[in-house]
């Protein structure tokens, strides 16, 4: 079953074309990575998909709803873990999942129950307390993807998560979102190689706004003539779709 | 329920930052604490503490902007907001979210200003509730313009806007430090067209007990603080919409 379909979406700034007639589809359950350098128009896809920005045309349906004519219903079924940390930094680990259990109106039990499941599961249980502003990038960025899951989302985008993050940070933070796979569908934008191929059931290659390519690693490799995911994105990339 | 969450949030970002509980509530008690012992030696009519208290509550008003202009400067910076965007929060439960808990942090600064006066001389009466009841419109006018400036500038804008023009102005125009008819001229209809000078003279005649100089003060601050928070909504909703 599909969690996302986009049909012919486009978004314009003025003179710039960020996302061009993409037409993508995702599966339930998968874990789907937009992968492209800077520019490419991942992070413009993702606001797209999760109604933070209206396309210029084009329509996609997420959760079975329509991201220009539902977008209320979109935000139900959605969590988003933007680029940038976005934690209240004057607020502790415990009052940032707070918050975000307050606006989704859990109840008093039910946010308790919330905060220990997701402790547990990013092993937030020692920095609870602490301020989020004062924590490392990458307990930062376990933070906000546990705030991001707090709604119990259907569909959970990540847009860059490891950016900036040293390399233990990174493979620790792999783990959580390996973790979650096949739980619920992810959507994931990075432009690291390594992290695409080591997470991904499928990737789709963008440049310019452009979806050159979509498959598994071996599919994309196969379509570039080579065992190396690398050398396949850069082939990929530098000839268009081949 | 959603926007009563956001506002304590709210609340808390505002209360831990140091800085603005060290200017917000210092600033104003510093202020009057110099100005009371500049009188006590040189009597200057203007800084008698009856007069300059009422006057230093308007002052203090400045800092509102200033808390909640960088408050939402900052989520708006730092993606915590474009996060809250893709909740069930309406435009209604972020605008209310962010004035509500400025409100009684103004009116804590206005209380404290006058409790620490009162050692300092001030005539202790009932007339104090008043005028810490009086002050609502303009911490309301107040609060707008910080959404307003919030809205539109990023975090280092806020601060030369609000920090540093804002306050001058509106100790400047309200005639808490000089009487405007010894500047006369533009300067004085400028201040008298605007509402900082009218909101110090109704703390004072509030709390003198001159009711019928207060009616006379009010309309404007009214209308001010009316218009300035449709422009803030306005200014506030444009900017999630181009989030």
């Amino acid at each position: 079953m599909q969690a996302i379909k986009t049909m012919g979406l486009v978004k314009r700034y003025k003179n710039l074309t960020a996302v061009d007639n993409l037409n993508l589809e995702i599966q339930q359950g998968e874990l789907f990575s937009l992968l492209g350098v800077n520019g490419a128009g991942k992070t413009t896809t993702i606001k797209m998909l999760s109604c933070l920005t209206k396309p210029t045309s084009g329509d996609a349906i997420v959760g079975g709803y329509s991201i220009t004519k539902e977008p209320e219903q979109v935000k139900r079924l959605i969590g988003v873990s933007p680029q940038e940390t976005a934690v209240a930094p004057n607020l502790s680990v415990k009052e940032n999942l707070e918050l975000i259990c307050g606006i989704h109106g859990f109840s008093k039990e039910k946010t308790k129950a919330k905060i220990r499941e997701l402790s547990e599961q990013f092993t937030l249980d020692t920095v609870l307390q602490r301020k989020a502003g004062k924590l490392s990038g990458g307990f930062q960025r376990r933070v906000s993807i546990a705030m991001a899951l707090i709604s119990e989302p259907q569909i959970l985008f990540l847009d860059e998560p490891t950016l900036g993050l040293d390399v233990i940070a990174r493979h620790d933070l792999w783990e959580v979102i390996y973790s979650l796979k096949g739980k619920i569908t992810i959507i994931l934008t990075t432009h690291y190689m390594e992290e695409a191929e080591a997470l991904s059931d499928r990737i789709g290659i963008m440049k310019s706004g452009h979806l050159l390519a979509v498959g598994t690693v071996e599919e994309l490799n196969r379509k570039a003539h080579t065992n190396d995911f690398e050398t396949a994105f850069v082939s990929i990339v530098k000839e268009g779709a081949l | 329920m959603r926007m009563m969450t956001f506002a304590k949030r709210c609340t808390k970002e505002i209360l831990r930052d140091p800085i603005n509980l060290g200017f917000g509530l210092g600033f104003p008690l510093v202020l009057l604490l110099l100005l009371s012992s500049l009188q006590a030696n040189i009597p200057v009519s203007l800084f008698e503490i009856d007069t300059l208290t009422p006057g230093i509550t308007v002052f203090g008003l400045s800092f509102m902007t200033l808390f909640s202009a960088t408050l939402i400067a900052k989520d708006r910076e730092s993606a915590l907001l474009q996060r809250l965007y893709t909740t069930p929060l309406t435009g209604l439960d972020f605008i209310i979210g962010y004035m509500l808990p400025i409100l009684p942090i103004a009116l804590g600064q206005t209380i404290i200003c006058y409790l620490f006066a009162i050692p300092l001389g001030l005539t202790f009466s009932i007339n104090i509730i008043y005028a810490v009841i009086g002050i609502i419109p303009m911490a309301i006018f107040n609060i707008a313009l910080g959404l307003l400036f919030g809205s539109i500038l990023g975090v280092k804008q806020v601060g030369g806007i609000c920090g540093a023009l804002l306050t001058n102005l509106s100790a400047w125009l309200s005639g808490v430090w000089f009487d405007l008819e010894l500047v006369g001229g533009f300067f004085e209809k400028l201040a008298n067209v605007l509402p900082f000078v009218h909101a110090a003279e109704l703390e004072k005649a509030l709390f003198h007990g001159d009711f019928e100089a207060a009616a006379s003060h009010i309309m404007p601050i009214i209308i001010y603080s009316v218009f300035a928070t449709v422009v803030a909504v306005f200014c506030f909703l444009g900017q999630m919409k181009k989030q």
